[in-house]
């Protein structure tokens, strides 16, 4: 079994923690995995997009052509990563900030309003929390016990307050 | 032995230096590098180091020589147009037998080019930059583990050799994450025990003559520097002989073979895979060690194969030694990308096939 994906976004959304938590969960699950950030003369506001694969078998390519999933924070990296999915494949769209429906009808399509849901809990920043929890749910790539694991040990050293408040965003939206 | 954690390319290779024994790190920021230094800033004070940001890059070479000459165990990075300014001092280490550890984290040139991957600095790197008769040993990981393992062991073998050993890796590799588990760190040799280890170095006499020693590279006398070069490439010859390094897939049955190094063996190998379920037998051969280049290696290859396919992500600087490693046994054509353009494994197999049915196959 072995999950191609592409979480994409702007520059500041936490797009690279998402794809970095992912692997980190697939470590935690014995599972092979590679984490390839878009670079470039990057900042915040700009484009920012990862590929991250998750495999029970060893990872030749980090590069991927086609894509099971594809996780779109904004307009412009739904239009860019939508036509990637394999037929069947899944397709997660922050639909607080993308006002405009997939084409595709051949895929399955989860619209979660990632940053509508963050706002309520008062803290902008974590949409990225709720989307990797949408994430988990749908795919179920790496099992959310693994991802809340992993949430606890990136924001552990930043006190509990934080911890709290990013479960608390990973587990707002059920498909 | 540690268990398997994710990192990023340049802080494993990073880590890989400090727990190989690295105590000194002189460098100078570049894209897709800038993760190497920052880490070692970080932690090479912490942990009995020295870190210095130099001016540039021929002043952190040059801080190489230096530290290098008084017995440290060094590190220096930079990326392509980095390792270029770099090159004179390279001369100067070999010249002078001066162990140093090199990494380049490629990008796309020529000129200050592009921050992309690529593997355009192949005959920069093998051929080398700096003048006169000298060789550097160069090996080419393919995933983040083998060059945490190249890295730590350079730092070996670069004493053994009292030569440079050059890490060839580029963007991908330094910017990407992947499980690795890294060694156990090696002591650092206290600066009183050096002469120790290494009896050449020069640690200061007092006022024991005896203990004088010199590492230089001028050589005025014709006779003399003659005589050098000559025992340096008695060296040079052993180091190749103990140095070369290949891994091999299924080239002994092959339809086709591909010759890939590092990143681009990477996607070949996904390729070959697809091109399997085209009924296409591909192999691959995948040099370690582009100096010694794996020559022999090409013996192996069955004489059913139609056609060789050297993988590059350059205007195909690696085809010259497959040429050699070929021997005029197989046609060999070119598959590349280059100016920080990487082809995706579909890419790799459909150019592949096309070559494959052209040459008749």
């Amino acid at each position: 079994m072995k999950s191609k994906m592409f979480f994409a976004g702007l520059g500041g959304q936490g797009i690279m923690l998402m794809g970095q938590m992912v692997a980190s969960a697939a470590i935690h699950e014995d599972k092979e995995t590679t984490f390839l950030p878009s670079y470039g003369p990057e900042m915040r506001g700009g484009t920012a997009n990862c590929t991250v694969i998750v495999s029970d078998k060893p990872i030749s390519s980090p590069q991927i052509s086609e894509s099971d999933c594809v996780v779109a924070m904004t307009l412009p990296s739904m239009l860019k990563f939508e036509p990637t999915l394999k037929p069947g494949g899944i397709l997660l769209i922050n639909s607080s900030l993308i006002h405009q429906s997939a084409k595709r009808t051949d895929i399955d399509i989860f619209e979660v309003p990632a940053s509508d849901l963050a706002a309520e809990l008062g803290n902008s920043r974590v949409a990225n929390m709720v989307m990797l929890g949408a994430f988990a749910r749908t795919t179920n790539i790496v099992s959310s016990a693994e991802l809340e694991k992993v949430i606890r040990e990136t924001f552990g050293s930043k006190g509990d307050d934080l911890v709290q408040l990013n479960l608390k965003a990973f587990n707002l939206w059920n498909p | 032995m540690s268990k398997k954690v994710l990192m990023k390319g340049n802080e494993a290779f990073s880590e890989a230096a400090i727990r190989g024994g690295c105590r000194y790190y002189f460098g100078y920021p570049i894209t897709p590098q800038n993760e190497v230094p920052e880490y070692m800033s970080r932690e090479l004070p912490k942990r009995g180091g020295y870190f210095i940001q130099a001016e540039s890059e021929i002043s952190a070479v040059n801080m190489a020589y230096g530290a290098g000459a008084a017995g440290g165990r060094v590190f220096i990075t930079s990326s392509s147009p980095g390792i270029a300014l770099m090159q004179e001092g390279f001369s100067f280490l070999c010249s002078a037998e001066v162990p140093t550890v090199i990494l380049n984290v490629a990008r796309g040139g020529p000129g200050i080019g592009t921050i992309q991957p690529s593997q355009a600095d192949y005959f920069q790197a093998t051929r080398g930059g700096g003048n006169g008769d000298y060789m550097i040993p160069v090996f080419a990981p393919s995933s983040i583990q083998e060059g945490v393992d190249l890295v730590y062991e350079a730092m070996e073998l670069s004493d053994k050799w009292q030569n440079p050993i050059y890490i060839l890796t580029d963007g991908i590799l330094g910017q990407m994450m992947e499980p690795v588990v890294l060694p156990d760190q090696v002591p650092f040799v206290d600066s009183k025990d050096i002469r120790k280890h290494k009896p050449w170095a020069i640690t200061g006499y007092g006022d024991d003559d005896s203990k004088k020693n010199v590492v230089k590279s001028l050589r005025l006398a014709a006779e003399e520097l003659e005589k050098h070069i000559q025992s340096l490439f008695a060296k040079y010859e052993k180091a190749e002989k103990e140095l070369v390094r290949v891994e091999t897939i299924d080239i002994e049955d092959a339809d086709v073979v591909i010759v890939a190094f590092g990143t681009m063996a990477r996607i070949a190998k996904e390729a070959i895979e697809l091109l399997a379920e085209q009924n296409i037998k591909a192999g691959l051969l995948r040099p370690i060690s582009l100096r010694p280049f794996p020559y022999e290696a090409f013996n192996k290859i069955s004489n059913r194969t139609k056609v060789i396919i050297s993988a590059e992500l350059s205007m195909g600087q690696m085809m010259q030694d497959v040429k050699l490693g070929v021997n005029n046994r197989f046609p060999i054509k070119l598959l590349n990308r280059t100016g920080g353009m990487i082809p995706t494994p579909l890419e790799i197999a459909e150019r592949t096939k096309k070559i494959f049915e052209e040459i008749g196959g």
